[in-house]
C-alpha cells in the first residue's frame, strides 16, 4: 500500500507545531499503526531527522500508554480499539492519513504526540483507592460479592487511563474516566465506606486541573477503546448530589 | 564475591515466622528519618512503595513511565496461584512449595519457595480488600481455574486481564500513600546508575526523560524492582519498554546475576508477520484445553488447511505425548514446534507457526460454547491477523516471554551489594530454570506486600546511614560517567539506527541462545557479540540531543546495555552444561528428547560476578540442598 501520513510535530510545550507530511510506499496490510510509526522513524533517521516521538509501550491494547487522533477519530477508525491495535488493512491504499496528539489544555503536548496525562494520577491521589493497610485484610472469603455486581465493578475497572474520552469530548471534560474509577469501587462492598468522599474528591480534582463539565455529549463513550458506558457518569453525579446534600466531604462539616 | 543465602534455621513451615521474630525493628517513630529508594512501580515496585510508605518510611518511587500504572504488569493476562484450597480439592501450601519447587526443575532454593507459597494466602486478601474484581461464581464467592497443567484450581482470574486488576489494585494504594506524603512520586526518570559508598547502596543515578537532567538521589537503602529482560531476544510477548538496564548497571557495581540463561519461551504466541514487526502477542495457554496442534505431514506442503485430509495431518503432541497430549508443559511445547517449523512444516504465509485448530471443538460442543470460553481471545487474533479463527485455524508460534534469572538475592531478597535489593522478575529467586504458570504475579506481590517491608527494617534497624549527599564524590562520579556515555553515544553519528542493532542482537540470541543451545552456537554467540558491540559504538545514529525528550536516546542506552549483558547470558548458558527446564542443551537429552539434568554437578544457582565489558565473568556458585521435595526426573509420556 502507498499512504501519505501527516504528522504532528511540536518540539515542546512553547513550540507552535505543524504537520510534517510523510509519503510512504511499501506497507503491508498486516502492519500495525504503531508499526507503521516505527518504519516512518526508521526512515527519518537515516535521514538524519529527528524521529516522531510517541508513546506506546505494551502494544497489545491495555496498558493505555499509546493514544493520538487519527484523521480525527481517538484511536482511529476500528471500534473498541487503542492505536496500538489497529492495523493497516482498515486503511486503503492511497488514503491520507492526519496523525495528531490528544488536544485538551489538562493534557498539555509535551513534543510531538506525547502529552502529559499525570492529571489522571492526581484524580485518583483524591480518592481512588480503598484504605486498607497491607495484612490488616480479612480472608478474601468473608464478605461474599454477588456475581452481578462483581461483573460490574469489572466493566469499569477495565479503563485503561488512556485519556481518548478527553481528546474526544468538545469540553475536554475527564467525567468518564473518574466515574469508571468511582462506580469500580462503589459496585463493591468493600467501597462503600469511603463512597461518597471520594465521589467528592475525585470530582473536585478533577475540575481543579482544568477538565471541562460534562454536557451528556457521550463522544467519550464512543471514543472509548474498553466500551466504558457514560452510565456511570450519571452514577457518579447521584453520588455527588447526595454527598452534597448530607455534607459529607466538605471541610467542617464536622463529620456529624 | 560472597554468597550467603540467610536461610533461617528450623522446619520449612518455621522459617519466615521465626525469622519475622528474629528480625531487628525500626521504631514506628523513627521510620519517617530512614529514606528508601524504590525503581519500578510494576506488582513488585508498586506494592511495595506501597506497603513501605504505609509503615512509615521515606520513600522515593521511580518509574521511566508517564505513571505508575502503566509498568509492564499490566498487561499478565492469565491469573494468580494461591493455595487457597477455595475449592477443596486437595490444595495446600505445601503442594503449591512441592509444585513449584519441581516445576522450576530443582534449581531453586526450597526455603523462597515455601515462603512465596505461604504469603500467596495473603495477597489475595489484600487484593480483594482493595477491589480486586476476582471473578466469582453466582454465589458471591471467589471462582478458581487450573492452569499451565496444575492438578488443582488454584489460580484466581479476572476475565483476562488479572495483570492489570492487580496493578490497579497496586497503584491505588501508591496513590493513596503519595496522598499521604508517605511516598514520592517520580514519573518519567530512568535510573541509570546504583551509587555505592563505603561498600554500601547508597542512591541512584537517573536521568528525567523530559528535561533530560541527570542527577543523583541519595538514600538509606535501594530497591530495584526494574522487571525482566526478554527483550534481549529484540521480539518477545514483553512491553517494548521492558529492558535490562537497572539490573545490569548494578551488576557492573558489584551485584551477582543469577542463572541469566534461564529464560521462559511460551508456546502459544501469534508469529511474526513481517520484518517490520516490533512485537509479539501472547495468545492465552488456556487455548490449549480445546485447540488441536497439528501441522501438515508432507514439509513445505502449501495447500490451505482445510483441504488437508486428517490423515495427511501430523497432530504431533497427541501423538507424541498420548496422556498429555495438547497441554505438554510450556517448554516441551515449544521445542516441538520449534522442530517442525525447523523441518520445513511450518504454516502460515511466512512458514513460520503451527496451527492451533478449534474444527473438532466446535463440532463437538457448538460454536456458541467455544465462544462462550474463548470468545475474546479469538477477536484478539482475528482483530491482529484479520483471519477469523472460527474458520481458519489459528497460528502460533513460540515467543521469549518471561526471564527466571536476576540478580542474586538472599532470603532477605539483598544482592551482594549491602543495601541493595532486588525484587519481581528483577530478582532470581522462586522459579528455578522454569516458572509456573500463574507464579509470577504471586511472587511480585510477595515479595512487594509482604517481604521487602519487614527485611528492609531488618537492614535499616542498624541505624540511618546519613551523612551523604549529592556531593558526594562516588555520586558525582556517577553522574559524570552516565552523562559520558550518554554524550558519548550522541557522538557516534553513524549510519544504523538503534533498533536495527537491537533486532540484529535479538535473532542472533535468538538463534544461538534461545529455545535451545548448544556448545557449538553458545561459543560462536561470545564471539559475534563483542563483534557487534563494536560496530554499535561505531556506527549506530542517535539523532537529536540530550537535552530533551528523546526516545532514541533512550533506547540507545538499553541496547547498549543488552549488548553488553547477552555475553553474560551466553557464559552461562554454555557453563550449565546440564539441561533443566527451560535451560534445553542438545547435548543433555534423555532418549525421549526431554531435558536431562545433572544434579551432581549443578544443582546450584550461578551467579556471575561482572569484570569488565568484555571479559569474561567469574562464575560462582551457591549450592542448592533439597530437604523437602526429592530429587526426580519430569516424565510427561
Ligand atoms: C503477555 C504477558 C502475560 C503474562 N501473564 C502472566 C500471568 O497470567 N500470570 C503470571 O503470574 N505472570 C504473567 N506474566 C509475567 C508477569 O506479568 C511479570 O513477570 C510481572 O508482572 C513482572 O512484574 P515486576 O513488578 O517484577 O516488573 P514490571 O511490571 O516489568 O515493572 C517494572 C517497573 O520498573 C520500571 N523500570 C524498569 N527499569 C527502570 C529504570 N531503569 N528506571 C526506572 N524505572 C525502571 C518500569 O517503569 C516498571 O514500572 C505475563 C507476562 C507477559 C509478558
Ligand atoms: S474511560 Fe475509556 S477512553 Fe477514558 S481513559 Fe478510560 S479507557 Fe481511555
Ligand atoms: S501501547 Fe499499550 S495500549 Fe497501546
Amino acid at each position: 500500500m502507498k499512504l501519505t501520513l501527516h504528522v504532528w510535530r511540536q518540539s515542546g510545550p512553547r513550540d507552535e507545531g505543524r504537520f510534517e507530511t510523510h509519503r510512504m510506499d511499501d506497507v503491508s496490510p498486516s502492519m500495525s499503526f504503531l508499526d507503521l510509526l516505527d518504519m516512518v522513524n526508521e526512515t527519518i533517521t537515516l535521514e538524519g531527522g529527528e524521529p516522531i516521538a510517541f508513546e506506546h509501550d505494551c502494544r497489545e491494547g491495555i496498558c493505555g500508554s499509546c493514544g493520538m487522533m487519527v484523521n480525527g477519530v481517538a484511536h482511529g477508525p476500528d471500534d473498541l480499539i487503542t492505536a496500538c491495535q489497529l492495523h493497516m488493512r482498515s486503511f486503503e491504499d492511497g488514503d491520507e492519513i492526519w496523525i495528531e496528539p490528544w488536544r485538551a489544555d489538562a493534557f498539555p503536548v509535551m513534543k510531538d504526540l506525547v502529552v502529559d496525562r499525570s492529571a489522571f494520577d492526581r484524580i485518583v491521589e483524591a480518592g481512588g483507592y480503598i484504605s486498607v493497610r497491607t495484612g490488616s485484610a480479612p480472608d478474601a472469603h468473608a464478605v461474599p460479592v454477588p456475581k452481578p455486581d462483581a461483573d460490574r465493578a469489572f466493566d469499569a475497572a477495565a479503563c485503561i487511563g488512556c485519556g481518548a474520552c478527553v481528546a474526544a469530548c468538545p469540553n475536554a471534560s475527564a467525567m468518564l474516566f473518574t466515574a469508571a474509577k468511582a462506580a469500580h469501587l462503589s459496585y463493591l462492598p468493600q467501597g462503600q465506606t469511603e463512597r461518597l468522599e471520594r465521589a467528592m474528591g475525585m470530582v473536585a480534582t478533577h475540575d481543579e486541573e482544568g477538565f471541562g463539565n460534562c454536557t451528556n455529549h457521550g463522544a467519550c463513550q464512543v471514543a472509548c477503546p474498553k466500551g466504558i458506558s457514560v452510565d456511570y457518569i450519571a452514577r457518579l453525579n447521584r453520588d455527588l448530589m447526595k454527598a452534597t446534600l448530607t455534607g459529607v466531604g466538605m471541610e467542617g462539616s464536622g463529620g456529624d | 564475591m560472597e554468597l550467603d543465602a540467610k536461610i533461617p534455621s528450623g522446619p520449612i513451615e518455621k522459617k519466615w515466622e521465626k525469622h519475622q521474630f528474629d528480625m531487628k525493628l525500626v521504631n514506628p517513630a523513627n521510620k519517617r528519618k530512614y529514606k528508601v529508594i524504590m525503581v519500578g512501580t510494576g506488582l513488585a515496585g508498586g506494592s511495595a512503595a506501597a506497603t513501605m510508605g504505609e509503615l512509615g518510611y521515606d520513600v522515593h518511587c521511580f518509574t521511566f513511565h508517564d505513571s505508575p500504572r502503566r509498568a509492564h504488569s499490566i498487561a499478565a493476562q492469565g491469573g494468580i496461584n494461591a493455595a487457597k484450597n477455595y475449592q477443596g480439592d486437595g490444595d495446600s501450601i505445601y503442594r503449591l512449595f512441592y509444585d513449584t519447587v519441581k516445576g522450576g526443575d530443582f534449581r531453586s532454593r526450597e526455603a523462597n519457595v515455601y515462603r512465596l507459597a505461604e504469603l500467596s494466602l495473603n495477597i489475595i486478601d489484600q487484593a480483594v480488600a482493595q477491589g480486586v474484581p476476582f471473578a466469582r461464581e453466582y454465589g458471591g464467592l471467589l471462582a478458581n481455574r487450573s492452569f499451565g497443567g496444575a492438578q488443582v484450581s488454584r489460580t484466581f482470574y479476572a476475565r483476562g486481564q488479572t495483570g492489570q486488576q492487580l496493578l490497579l489494585g497496586c497503584y491505588q494504594a501508591l496513590e493513596r500513600q503519595v496522598a499521604e506524603g508517605t511516598v514520592t512520586m517520580y514519573n518519567r526518570h530512568e535510573m541509570l546508575d546504583v551509587i555505592v559508598i563505603d561498600g554500601r547502596a547508597r542512591g541512584i543515578v537517573t536521568r528525567h526523560l523530559v528535561t533530560g537532567k541527570i542527577e543523583a538521589h541519595m538514600a538509606d537503602a535501594v530497591i530495584l524492582g526494574t522487571g525482566g529482560y526478554s527483550n534481549v531476544f529484540f521480539l518477545s510477548t514483553n512491553a517494548k519498554g521492558c529492558n535490562v538496564t537497572a539490573t545490569w548497571r548494578a551488576t557492573k557495581r558489584g551485584a551477582g546475576f543469577a542463572n541469566p540463561c534461564f529464560t521462559q519461551i511460551h508456546p502459544t504466541c501469534i508469529p511474526q508477520s513481517g520484518e517490520y514487526q516490533s512485537k509479539l502477542t501472547l495468545m492465552s495457554e488456556s487455548l490449549r484445553n480445546d485447540g488441536r496442534i497439528w501441522v501438515p505431514k508432507k514439509a513445505g506442503d502449501d495447500r490451505p488447511p482445510h483441504q488437508i485430509p486428517d490423515s495427511e495431518r501430523d497432530y504431533y503432541l497427541e501423538r507424541l505425548y498420548p496422556a498429555f497430549g495438547n497441554l505438554t508443559p510450556r517448554d516441551i511445547a515449544s521445542r516441538r514446534a520449534k522442530e517442525m517449523v525447523d523441518a520445513g512444516h511450518g504454516v502460515g504465509p511466512r512458514k513460520n507457526g503451527v496451527y492451533l485448530d478449534f474444527r473438532d471443538a466446535i463440532e463437538r460442543m457448538g460454536k456458541d460454547a467455544v465462544s462462550e470460553r474463548y470468545g475474546n481471545l479469538f477477536q484478539m487474533y482475528a482483530k491482529i491477523t484479520g483471519e477469523d479463527p472460527y474458520e481458519v485455524p489459528m497460528r502460533i508460534y513460540p515467543a521469549p516471554h518471561y526471564t527466571m534469572g536476576g540478580l542474586w538475592v538472599d532470603y532477605n531478597l539483598m544482592t551482594t551489594v549491602p543495601g541493595l535489593f532486588a525484587i519481581g522478575e528483577a530478582n532470581f529467586s522462586d522459579h528455578g530454570a522454569n516458572r509456573l504458570g500463574a507464579s509470577a504475579l504471586m511472587q511480585g506481590l510477595a515479595d512487594g506486600y509482604f517481604v521487602i517491608p519487614l527485611t528492609i527494617g531488618n537492614y535499616l534497624a542498624d541505624g540511618p546511614q546519613g551523612g551523604v549527599d549529592g556531593n558526594h564524590p562516588a555520586a558525582r562520579d556517577a553522574v559524570r560517567e552516565v552523562t559520558e556515555m550518554q554524550e558519548r553515544l550522541l557522538a557516534v553519528n553513524g549510519n544504523r539506527s538503534v533498533d536495527s542493532f537491537h533486532m540484529e542482537l535479538g535473532r542472533l540470541m535468538w538463534n544461538h541462545c534461545g529455545m535451545s543451545r548448544n556448545e557449538a552456537d553458545l561459543k560462536e554467540a561470545l564471539e559475534k557479540i563483542p563483534e557487534l558491540r563494536q560496530r554499535y559504538w561505531r556506527e549506530v545514529r542517535v539523532p537529536g540531543s540530550g537535552a530533551d525528550l528523546n526516545q532514541s536516546l533512550e533506547k540507545a542506552g538499553r541496547v547498549a546495555d543488552f549488548l553488553e549483558f547477552a555475553e553474560m547470558m551466553c557464559w552461562d548458558a554454555l557453563t550449565r552444561d546440564e539441561s533443566c527446564g527451560a535451560h534445553y542443551r542438545e547435548e543433555h537429552t534423555t532418549e525421549e528428547g526431554e531435558a536431562r539434568r545433572d544434579d551432581e554437578n549443578f544443582a546450584h544457582g550461578a551467579v556471575w560476578e561482572f569484570r569488565g565489558a568484555g571479559e569474561e565473568p567469574v562464575r560462582h556458585r551457591e549450592e542448592l540442598t533439597f530437604e523437602y521435595v526429592p530429587l526426580s526426573q519430569r516424565s510427561y509420556k
